[in-house]
């Protein structure tokens, strides 16, 4: 079996992981209420997609 | 390799999966409007759009098909008087898929299916929402 033949540093070990880390969710403005919303989904804030009623939101 | 396995599983064996999509598929021409997840939703509008499909074509065999799929009869004549006459003008696409919020609890990505030519009100986004009141 392969193994190491040497052991990474810990430099070397967090450089590999300089590139591990969350995207930000790509998000876009609800046409109708200018919220902030997931793109292709219904706007949670005012229940509208594409100008048409999807979800009722209740008042608070 | 995974090929030639098309569909989704849902983490239940056959009869529990058909008993799903079949319950699925009957509350959604029953209420023309449910919320459920994004992959069920996907997985049951081919055959909600097929029985609308036997519902234009309104012969006995077609009911009879119908009624050996969905699981209450009243929700078969609905289809059959009231709503396959609303899609006569058109051919397929009978439904509509919006993808809304992550559910609470396992943050399930959640969609509203309903049938485009919808007349019901609806009675279960009024119950869910009860249920995120409480």
């Amino acid at each position: 079996m392969a193994n190491p033949k040497h052991r990474h540093s810990k430099s070397r070990r967090d450089k590999r992981r300089t590139h591990k880390h969350l995207q930000a969710p790509s998000l876009t403005l609800c046409p109708q209420c200018q919220e902030v919303k997931k793109p292709h989904h219904a706007c949670m804030s005012c229940g509208t997609y594409n100008s048409r009623e999807v979800v009722t939101v209740q008042q608070i | 390799m995974r090929h030639a396995c098309a569909g989704r599983q849902f983490g239940r064996n056959t009869g529990h999966r058909k008993a799903l999509l079949r319950m699925l598929v009957t509350a959604l021409l029953k209420n023309e409007k449910i919320e459920t997840t994004v992959a069920k939703a996907k997985e049951i509008r081919p055959l909600a759009e097929k029985m609308i499909t036997l519902g234009k074509r309104g012969d006995l065999h077609a009911r009879r098909q119908a009624l050996s799929f969905i699981q209450d009869e009243i929700v078969v004549r609905g289809l059959f008087v009231d709503i396959a006459p609303r899609f006569a003008a058109r051919n397929g696409g009978y439904t509509r898929i919006v993808p809304t919020r992550q559910r609470m609890g396992d943050a399930a990505p959640m969609a509203v299916i309903e049938l485009v030519e919808r007349q019901k009100k609806e009675a279960a986004a009024s119950k869910t929402e009860a249920k995120q009141k409480s």
